[in-house]
């Protein structure tokens, strides 16, 4: 195999293991979430959305869930990329002001709107946009809105990503990549704790 | 795109329409990259695939990963119950769009459209009974953020009779529908 498996890796997933082989049922899921990691992390076509920019925002979005292994991987990530460093800086201080409880949000006005929470508006503090840039500001600010209050989102957040200069497929791919992500996360730390529990 | 949406103000499992808030790529410009991409040929009549498909290599691994994860059925926990957890998940991070298609599917494998049908109208913290409960209650607690799945988790799984394979499949579901939520509630809406 040419990467190990990122899920496995990440949840402490030996082979010959009880979860090894469990994970095995679901081959086709496990080669494919690893396919999903690899196009989103290593593509053919980066024009759209650069490394540099899904390295942030994966330590950005990973980093909201908390301390873990996933998301040290991609601060490491984000390391190994050139100005990674500058830039996790900026990151790690929009974690800090980031972090919440989720999801929260609002419905369409209706009968669900008595289930409508409020919470953080995160927006990107001034002393870091210079840093991060115009395009990793608005991409903080959705990938946020994406983590906690998803159902919050409007069309007018689509037309905030496209004024600071993302394409739509470039949007496509981003919105992926938080999506992806706010699912590895979970699988790892269900993967993990089940094999605790068994510990 | 432009055509007049009706947006559900309730959860339902009734049959919804999707419109993209950006523009899908046309069908008739997709090329086989694309058709890979969407792996069933006939997803390009959906405008919200033909939206994905703007990236079609993840296209390809997340429908790749979504099929197994919910199809399989081969061993492992009922598809009804993987349904389940899709649709109690959709309930929580509050897709509506997602929650009909699941909910219709949790129905249809476990022909307890009523109890499926109290999910949607009083939420995941409906009695739904033990097995039930206990399912829901664990793609709940994935789903928060900070994830709040812990041992008594497994512990009320096993419980209820799920054996470790059964709750990798919840696991899978549940997350799976972490992504697919936020695809859905955050690229365009759903419509009546």
């Amino acid at each position: 195999m040419a990467t190990p498996d990122i899920i496995d890796t990440l949840a402490g997933i030996a082979p010959g293991s009880a979860l090894d082989a469990i994970r095995a049922r679901r081959l086709q899921a496990r080669e494919n979430a690893q396919k999903s990691y690899l196009s989103l992390f290593e593509p053919i076509d980066a024009r759209n959305f650069s490394l540099a920019e899904r390295a942030a925002v994966a330590a950005f979005v990973t980093g909201l869930h908390g301390e873990s292994p996933v998301a040290a991987f991609y601060r490491d990530k984000l390391v190994a990329n050139p100005d990674g460093a500058r830039l996790l800086e900026a990151i790690d201080a929009e974690i800090a002001r980031g972090r919440t409880s989720g999801p929260y949000g609002s419905y369409p006005a209706g009968p669900l709107s008595v289930e409508n929470t409020a919470g953080l508006i995160y927006r990107v503090s001034a002393a870091s946009k210079s840093a991060l840039g115009i395009r990793l500001v608005a991409a903080l600010e959705h990938a946020h809105l994406l983590v906690f209050r998803p159902r919050d989102a409007a069309s007018d957040d689509m037309k905030a990503l496209l004024d600071a200069g993302w394409s739509s497929t470039g949007i496509v791919t981003f919105s992926q990549l938080v999506a992806f992500l706010s699912f590895q996360v979970r699988v790892v730390s269900g993967l993990r704790t089940l094999a605790a529990a068994n510990a | 795109m432009s055509a007049t949406v009706n947006p559900p103000v309730a959860f339902t499992q009734d049959e919804l329409g999707w419109v993209s808030w950006i523009d899908p790529l046309p069908e008739a410009g997709l090329t086989e990259r694309h058709f890979n991409g969407l792996v069933d040929r006939a997803r390009a009549k959906s405008e919200y695939f033909r939206l994905l498909v703007r990236d079609p290599e993840v296209l390809e691994a997340r429908t790749k990963t979504d099929k197994d994860i919910f199809y399989n059925v081969a061993d492992g926990l009922p598809r009804a119950e993987r349904e389940l957890a899709a649709a109690a998940t959709s309930r929580y991070n509050g897709c509506i769009y997602c929650a009909s298609v699941h909910a219709r599917f949790a129905s249809t494998y476990s022909k307890r459209r009523d109890d499926v049908q109290k999910l949607l109208d009083e939420g995941v913290k409906a009695d739904l009974g033990e097995r039930w409960n206990a399912i829901v209650k664990a793609s709940v607690a994935l789903a928060a953020t900070p994830i709040a799945f812990g041992p008594d988790n497994v512990a009320e799984l096993r419980r209820v009779g799920l054996d470790d394979a059964e709750i990798v499949d919840v696991i899978n579901g549940a997350s799976f529908f972490n992504w697919a939520n936020r695809l859905m509630l955050s690229l365009g809406e759903p419509s009546k």
